[in-house]
């Protein structure tokens, strides 16, 4: 035994002297830190109720519920998370997914309540805590990403060689981007209520993460019988819902709706779908092979109708065919939809043109029930002095030579004025790129106004179009050379109208600007053509500001006669005709087989 | 010293005493599962001649919460708020193998300032449990007092962990891809504070315990480890290295930034109680000063986390790996097996109290006075929740 051994030990004495290490609780308290996971907190406007949140919590500590003052709009289910403290185990994984950041958590960590029937399960941001306003807490960090903000970039023909040629500008995804892509979605789905058709938008992205295309195709022909089309061309508004796209890009859905359809060749849609259409014993005449007519004609197959479609023209789709240019919507992929159309039993009776080739009254009679989808075929007038000189075009016109015959310069010469901000002056521009054409865009307002799809105005940009924003053309004049055509323009300024509202452009008369150009083509929009309703159809049809009138199954009007597309629906894109045709197919089926049914007139 | 008579003790048959009750020489006491001086639930069915121990059986079964059958119902990212509950006093052990598995399979590399704060977050984790350790082992033989000083200690290293990570005991910080979040700024200021207390408050504890006659007395000669139980039984960490085995994963296979820091094996000869206390007290020295190198040299700033797949979405290729650390009582490893599926397809956490706590603690106890199996026990380090995963 060594004598330090029983000396040092008494050396703990010295530890009696020194200041206690606890905290005297409750007069002296300690904060958590500025990381620290306490209780929840969250930004009810900022949040979507996506319920990422919800799907992430292991402990399935995390109900997504209705909340007063919190309504359901496109972009917000309307409802918030509720938190159940009983289970939470403060993981803060809600806060880490929260596609908003609007939740946190903050450095709170203790909460009593005296009142035993007090709930601990809080709605953060309804239900008002001391807490609500802590700065501090957890918050996803900078740097921390477990979701993917960043979508995959689709390969296409770079710039300098695009407007060489109509070939398809955009390759498609790979397998593997498909699969990164598919792989960033959150599963939230407010995107199906903002799709016009309500396509099942997170269960075809699910497929391709399964590798199972087939079943791919079914949801989208659940919904959509033109996924090749919208896959490439859709005005794609539920990307402007993704809960991804709050703090990255949104999921590029339309591409991925590309993919799933590109993966199943032309002759095996038959197999893949694996469909069987009844015969019910009625029939139905559609008018116009667009967008709408195609998808009222399939839905009206699916419910066991035999279905004729009378088309005008010589091939189908509409203006997906006629007025998109191929470098978009490549010619074989709208075949891909309409060969399967006919493999389906539709029938076909093109160069048909309903009021010349065949009365509107014989369809009728002959038929149970009519659906008609003519489009818009007038292009509207540019209200302006000397725009019926002979080289103002309509841009209408100008795509559909272009699709006719395509080898031809249609008739635009080398220097072009094009004039619109949507999608139909886009193609105008990029088609008169392709035949080598100068061109100089004239818009009303600002880039950030105009109703083109914002990929078509940057790649427009990218191909080299000129544009003139805040430009208001003032009279057409004619040139020195009969073969050319003066544009007077003024620049305009941005005036917000005294009551508020959008600010509209005012043309400023000092900045008169005159330029010379081979064509001056207008695309500001069109209007519908319903010359072929004649006599009492024509007394009996009612529209509004160019539109028909319908109920929310797509009668009109005279109760067996059903309309949708562009001449129905306010979007006029692809995807809005496409949801027409399958509603009127559902109103038909109910006018014809349901005669009790109070929805439709009889 | 007491000297049994050996004269009544039962035979063995088979490798086991034949213990016959009823003969009135044997007493079967429980010791646990909630005597403090068990390390948590667990318990050791004893038997006893006299006050000797003849047989020692350890019973698990109070705290099986089933996390690997868990994570097999979770996705990746599910499973990371688990894994941290599979060792309380040391869940830095479970989140780093896990995601270091996860991520070998899933071939993600993590940032250089991840590996960093990732050796940071481990090596204190070695140190506060160390001073939970050393305050428990002197409890369990009667210096409560210890055992405050110590605990008060690892509350300011739980104060760091709570402004590195969030939380205090669940740190839920090592997660795929890096780390949650980068350094607070002022953070290491303030850690070399905590370090400094901790050395001045072991030093106090050197002179109270280490040089104290009747803990020696009580601890030396105590559960010795012969060479031959070493390999049969997988004796890992302080345990083996108090026999002198240079055995330490650290330094075996380095991993994250250990390759990089300046240390050695911390070995002692006596293979006893008393040996394994003093591994453990250099060790906790070590920590501190790995602690400081690690601080000293890691970059500023950079990206603490690398992206990983959309967390919701995430599906690993089919595999399995095994990922390893030091942990403060030795290897603490994750096999990790999966299926190409969302979820692990079986995950297993091996942790050293498994062999330490049953088949060496049973064979230690042997022989034992019934008043040293609380020091035995904590002696050897044992965490019930990581032999009941
Ligand atoms: C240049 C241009 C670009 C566009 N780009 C896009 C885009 O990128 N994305 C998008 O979603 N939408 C786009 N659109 C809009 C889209 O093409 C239309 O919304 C869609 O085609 C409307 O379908 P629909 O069935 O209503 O009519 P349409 O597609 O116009 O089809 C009407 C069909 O009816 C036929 N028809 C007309 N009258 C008769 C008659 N009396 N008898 C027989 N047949 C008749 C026509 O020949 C035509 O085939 C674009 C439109 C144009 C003009
Ligand atoms: S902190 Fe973790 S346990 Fe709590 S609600 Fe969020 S995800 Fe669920
Ligand atoms: S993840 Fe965020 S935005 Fe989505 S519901 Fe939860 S709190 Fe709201």
């Amino acid at each position: 035994m060594k004598l330090k051994d029983v000396i040092s030990p008494f050396y703990v004495w010295k530890r009696a002297f020194e200041k206690p290490y606890t905290n005297t609780n409750p007069l002296e308290t300690r904060d958590g830190s500025a990381n620290y996971r306490g209780f929840h907190a969250n930004d009810i406007e900022m949040c979507i109720g996506c319920g990422t949140c919800e799907a992430v919590c292991q402990n399935a500590a995390i109900d997504m519920v209705p909340v007063e003052g919190v309504d359901t709009t496109m972009s917000d289910s309307g409802l918030r998370p509720k938190i159940d403290y009983g289970r939470c185990c403060w993981c803060a994984l809600c806060v880490d997914v929260c596609t908003t950041a609007s939740l946190r958590l903050t450095n709170e960590y203790t909460w009593f309540s005296s009142d035993k029937d007090e709930d601990f399960r809080f709605i953060p941001g309804i239900d008002k805590k001391s807490w609500d306003d802590n700065e501090l807490g957890y918050r996803r960090h900078e740097g921390l990403e477990l979701l993917d903000y960043k979508r995959q970039a689709m390969d296409h023909i770079p710039f300098e060689d695009s407007t060489k040629s109509f070939i398809e500008m955009f390759h498609g995804y790979s397998a593997k981007q498909a699969k990164l892509e598919a792989e960033r979605c959150v599963d939230c789905g407010l995107c199906i209520a903002k799709c016009p058709a309500h396509m099942d938008i997170p269960e075809y992205i699910k497929a391709i993460r399964d590798g199972d295309f087939e079943l791919g195709a079914k949801i989208l022909y659940a919904t959509n019988p033109m996924p090749a089309t919208c896959g490439r061309i859709c005005t794609h508004l539920c990307e402007t819902v993704c809960s991804i796209g709050v703090q990255g890009d949104p999921v590029a859905i339309r591409w991925l709706k590309r993919y799933i359809i590109d993966q199943i060749e032309p002759g095996d849609l038959k197999d893949a779908l694996g469909e069987i259409f009844p015969d019910n014993g009625k029939k139905v005449a559609i008018i116009g092979a667009g967008p709408g007519g195609l998808s009222a004609a399939y839905y009206l197959r699916q419910l066991g109708y035999s279905t004729t479609i009378y088309e005008g023209r010589e091939a189908a789709g509409g203006m997906i065919r006629y007025g998109v240019p191929e470098y978009r919507m490549p010619y074989d992929q709208i075949d891909k939809e309409t060969n399967y159309l006919k493999e389906c039993g539709v029938e076909f009776k093109f160069n048909t043109y309903v009021g010349r080739d065949i009365q509107l009254e014989n369809l009728m009679d002959d038929y149970d029930a009519v659906y008609f989808s003519v489009g818009l075929t007038i292009p509207y007038g540019l209200g302006i002095e000397g725009e019926e000189h002979p080289r103002v075009l309509s841009g209408l016109q100008v795509l559909d030579d272009a699709t006719e015959r395509v080898e031809e310069n249609p008739n635009i010469g080398k220097s072009v004025a094009v004039i619109g901000g949507g999608n139909v002056a886009m193609d105008c521009c990029r088609v008169s790129k392709r035949y080598d054409a100068d061109v100089h865009l004239y818009y009303r307002r600002r880039i950030s106004e105009m109703p083109a799809d914002s990929d078509e105005i940057h790649e427009s940009q990218g191909e080299g179009v000129v544009f003139h924003t805040q430009a208001i053309p003032v009279r057409v004049e004619p040139a020195d050379n009969p073969n050319q055509v003066k544009l007077v323009w003024g620049e305009a300024e941005m005036v917000t109208p005294k009551d508020g509202g959008r600010p509209r452009p005012v043309l400023q008369e000092d900045k008169i600007h005159t330029d010379t150009f081979d064509c001056i083509i207008k695309a500001i929009g069109q209007e519908g053509n319903y010359e072929f309703f004649t006599g009492e159809y024509k007394e009996k049809l009612e529209t509004k500001w160019g539109k028909i009138i319908h109920n929310e199954y797509m009668q009109t009007s005279i109760p067996k006669l059903f309309v949708g597309g562009d001449i129905a629906n306010p979007q006029a894109d692809a995807i809005s005709a496409i949801a027409d045709g399958h509603l009127a197919a559902k109103g038909i089926d109910l006018f014809l087989l349901h005669p009790d049914d109070k929805q439709m007139k009889k | 010293m007491f000297t049994p008579d050996r004269s009544k003790y039962p035979k063995h048959v088979n490798g086991r005493p034949e213990i016959d009750l009823s003969s009135g020489k044997y007493t079967k006491v429980w010791h646990g599962p909630q005597h403090p001086g068990i390390t948590g639930n667990m318990a050791l069915e004893i038997t006893l001649c006299g006050d000797e121990v003849v047989e020692s059986i350890t019973h698990v079964g109070y705290l099986h919460r089933g996390f690997e059958k868990l994570m097999e119902r979770r996705t990746f990212i599910q499973c990371f708020p688990i894994v941290c509950r599979i060792a309380v006093p040391e869940p830095a052990f479970n989140e780093y193998c896990f995601s270091a598995a996860l991520e070998e399979l899933s071939d993600i590399e993590i940032p250089e300032q991840a590996q960093w704060l990732r050796t940071f977050n481990l090596e204190l984790m070695r140190l506060s449990s160390f001073l939970m350790w050393i305050g428990g082992m002197a409890g369990a033989l009667g210096q409560g007092t210890i055992g405050q000083w110590c605990v008060t200690h690892r509350d300011y290293v739980a104060d760091l962990f709570e402004e590195m990570t969030g939380g205090r005991i669940y740190h839920m910080y090592m997660l795929p891809g890096g780390v949650r979040a980068p350094l607070p700024p002022g953070f290491k200021e303030r850690a070399f504070k905590v370090f400094d207390g901790i050395e001045k408050m072991l030093d106090a504890v050197d002179k109270v315990l280490y040089n104290n006659y009747v803990f020696k007395q009580r601890t030396q000669g105590l559960g010795i480890i012969t060479r031959d139980m070493i390999e049969r039984y997988g004796v890992v960490g302080p345990n083996a290295r108090a026999c002198g085995v240079k055995r330490d994963v650290r330094l075996d296979e380095p991993y994250v930034k250990y390759d990089e820091l300046d240390f050695d094996y911390v070995t002692a000869n006596a293979s006893d109680a008393y040996a394994r206390a003093v591994c453990r007290f250099e060790e906790t020295l070590q920590s501190i000063d790995l602690c400081r190198q690690v601080l000293n040299k890691m970059p500023k700033d950079g990206p603490f986390h690398t992206k990983t797949p959309n967390v919701m979405n995430w599906k690993v290729a089919p595999g399995e790996t095994y990922a390893k650390a030091e942990c403060t009582r030795g290897e603490y490893g994750f096999y990790m097996v999966t299926d190409g599926s969302d979820k692990p397809r079986r995950v297993h956490a091996r942790g050293p109290s498994m062999t330490h706590a049953i088949c060496l603690m049973e064979q230690l106890a042997i022989n034992t006075n019934v008043s040293d199996i609380a020091g035995l026990m904590v002696s050897i380090h044992t965490y019930p929740p990581e032999v009941e995963r």
